[in-house]
């Protein structure tokens, strides 16, 4: 469809220079078509090949092989975590991210800008860092050390340093996506809202997060992604024992170091369409809710 | 309910908004704040209504103190400049609101909407979202969403300033027969004198955060309080320090002894009303307001002479009530 639509325009750009005709619209056609050829090969280069890869290899001697792969004790455990993961990282990045852009976007503060430059800081920052940072602080000679160990709490290998590695590596994306969205909004629908009667709680439900629903959904797509691919943080910190805190990419990593190539891509495989999932849920999901708000 | 504003003060870090501002609005009344942009008179519509704090002074609404209370406390109607509209609920919705946030039972809300939706004269439309509206729909939907609560107070934030002018036109007529339907007390905010006097039973003038005059629109025409009232209200000629309405000025037939001598310089036809502007002997430029009779009677046209004759023109005290400290040598 676009396609076509594109080569109507190169079309009618020539059309007008009808002097010399034919030529021009050749030259632009070309043209249009050639940039399409290299923004698709790059793709394919980069994205497109080396999944259809995975996928080939996976399914390459059957899917029994797979599905036994697949359902390993090791592989189940490291699905279920993964998952679990997300679940709790999610909603609390959600939250913290929606209520940080309010904070950024509405709020007069001193440190204001300060506080915005933290908020990208684990973008900057190597995950392998973050990973090393949580375990000298929460570790058993870090500062909280004792005091955790003395009250029977494990944060370093174990899910609790899992989930606050992942929650730290993934934290600036709801903000990111959500502060520009609310900066657009702006506070008119707010204040029309405190005039009718509704108090910040009631205009916070029914005006404010509807008119910001797309940047908090895309927000939280990304997160759920990066929460479900992250390697380098989730690596230092759990220690990477296997069938207790392996998450998915962790396991991917260790079927590969010992040669289960199988394994390895099998639960790529499974990575990868938790990955599609989410994507697709979002877009049903905007789509469905699009469609009412224009009908 | 009456409306009393006392000494109120508010800035906007360097800039003063309002400087000492006291009105007193009287229950049932429809007034207008008149002033040119940056005289303060939205930032005191927003004060009332709590969408603002003010540095100092009070609001009272129906004598209670409500200085220090919420927005929605108030019992105040408000409809913004550009609307304000949900965006993601349809006309019904947003109609409902604040029924809805005040947890009325749904068939209550269901026949209130309808009521006003029809009273806005937008029935039928209940299902559509605000992106689908007109300019003047948006507006009246507005209106039916902040009347929808029964407000004691209505307030209206330049109202009919993003219309264009038809729309506009009947939209002021609109306002003015709602308001006495419904008797609600209503302050608006405008730029536009002729919509103030055509619509308001008050006036409020206002310039660089305070208030220059308030009264009746004919008082503040007949007797304009400073140079500012009397050149934002009404057409007016400047000589010098004198001020003098172009309707005042009587144009005579050149032979007459009466008047003093001028030259016709353009001749602008405005159906009923025709402009005439004159340069006087000693070069000074007026303009003056005659009917069509009257020009036809004169012959008016382009480079004749005639004579005019001025009555005393209105001069106002060097300073527009403020005390400005005099010069010393």
């Amino acid at each position: 469809m676009s396609i076509s639509s594109a080569a109507g325009v190169g079309r009618a750009r020539g059309a007008p220079a009808s002097g010399s005709g034919h030529a021009g619209e050749r030259a632009a056609r070309a043209r249009t078509l050639g940039v399409r050829s290299i923004a698709l090969g790059y793709l394919a280069l980069l994205l497109l090949a080396p999944v259809a890869m995975i996928f080939y290899r996976t399914f390459e001697h059957g899917v029994g092989q797979v599905w036994s792969a697949v359902t390993q004790p090791n592989a189940q455990h490291a699905f279920w975590l993964s998952l679990e993961i997300v679940a709790i990282v999610v909603p609390l990045n959600t939250v913290f991210g929606v209520g940080m852009a309010l904070l950024l976007e509405r709020g007069r503060f001193w440190g204001k800008g300060l506080l915005g430059v933290l908020i990208d800081l684990p973008f900057a920052i190597s995950p392998v860092v973050v990973g090393l940072a949580i375990v000298l602080v929460y570790g058993k000679t870090g500062w909280f050390g004792d005091w955790l160990a003395g009250h029977g709490i494990q944060v370093i290998f174990s899910v609790p340093g899992m989930v606050l590695a992942t929650a730290v590596v993934s934290l600036p994306f709801v903000v990111r996506e959500t502060l520009p969205v609310l900066r657009e909004l702006g506070t008119d629908g707010e204040q029309a809202a405190a005039t009718l009667g509704a108090t910040p709680w009631q205009s916070f439900w029914r005006v404010t997060l509807p008119g910001i629903r797309w940047g908090v959904v895309y927000g939280v797509v990304l997160t759920t992604a990066r929460a479900l691919g992250e390697f380098g943080a989730v690596s230092i910190v759990s220690g990477r024992i296997e069938g207790q805190t392996e998450t998915l990419p962790l396991y991917v990593q260790d079927r590969f170091e010992n040669f289960d190539l199988t394994g390895a891509y099998a639960a790529a495989v499974v990575l990868a369409l938790l990955a599609l999932a989410t994507l697709l849920a979002m877009n049903l999901m905007t789509r469905r809710t699009r469609r009412r708000a224009q009908a | 309910m009456a409306i009393e504003v006392r000494n109120v003060d508010k800035r906007f870090d360097d800039f003063v908004a309002l400087d000492d501002v006291s009105i007193t609005v009287q229950d049932g009344a429809l007034t207008a704040l008149l002033g040119p942009s940056g005289s303060g008179k939205s930032t005191l519509l927003r004060i009332i209504a709590g969408l603002e704090t003010p540095d100092g002074g009070e609001v009272l609404i129906g004598g209670r103190d409500v200085t220090h209370s919420p927005a929605r406390t108030r019992d105040v109607g408000f409809v913004f400049q550009h609307y304000a509209p949900f965006k993601h609920m349809t006309v019904h919705d947003n109609v409902a609101f604040g029924l809805s946030v005040r947890k009325r039972p749904k068939d209550e809300i269901g026949a209130r909407v309808k009521e006003l939706l029809s009273l806005v004269r937008l029935d039928g439309l209940a299902k559509r979202y605000p992106s689908q509206l007109s300019g003047g729909q948006l507006q009246r939907m507005a209106l039916a969403r902040a009347l929808a609560v029964q407000p004691q107070v209505l307030l209206l934030d330049e109202p009919f300033g993003a219309l264009d002018a038809q729309v506009r036109a009947e939209l002021r007529e609109w306002l003015r027969r709602l308001h006495d339907e419904i008797h609600v007390t209503t302050i608006f905010v405008t730029h536009d004198q002729e919509e103030a006097m055509e619509v308001a039973q008050e006036i409020v003038v206002m310039n660089a955060g305070r208030i220059e005059q308030a009264g009746p629109p004919g008082e503040l025409y007949e007797s304009p309080a400073n140079e500012f009232v009397m050149s934002f209200i009404g057409p007016v000629n400047r000589l010098g320090d004198a001020f003098l309405r172009p309707h005042d000025i009587q144009i005579l037939p050149e032979d007459d002894a009466s008047g003093e001598e001028a030259l016709v310089e353009r001749v602008v036809r405005l159906g009923f009303e025709v402009r005439v502007e004159l340069k006087l002997h000693d070069s000074r430029e007026i303009w003056a307001q005659v009917t069509r009779e009257n020009a036809q009677e004169l012959e008016l046209r382009e480079g004749q002479i005639l004579s005019v004759r001025m009555p005393a023109p209105r001069v106002f005290a060097a300073s527009s009530g403020s005390a400005r400290p005099a010069l010393r040598a």
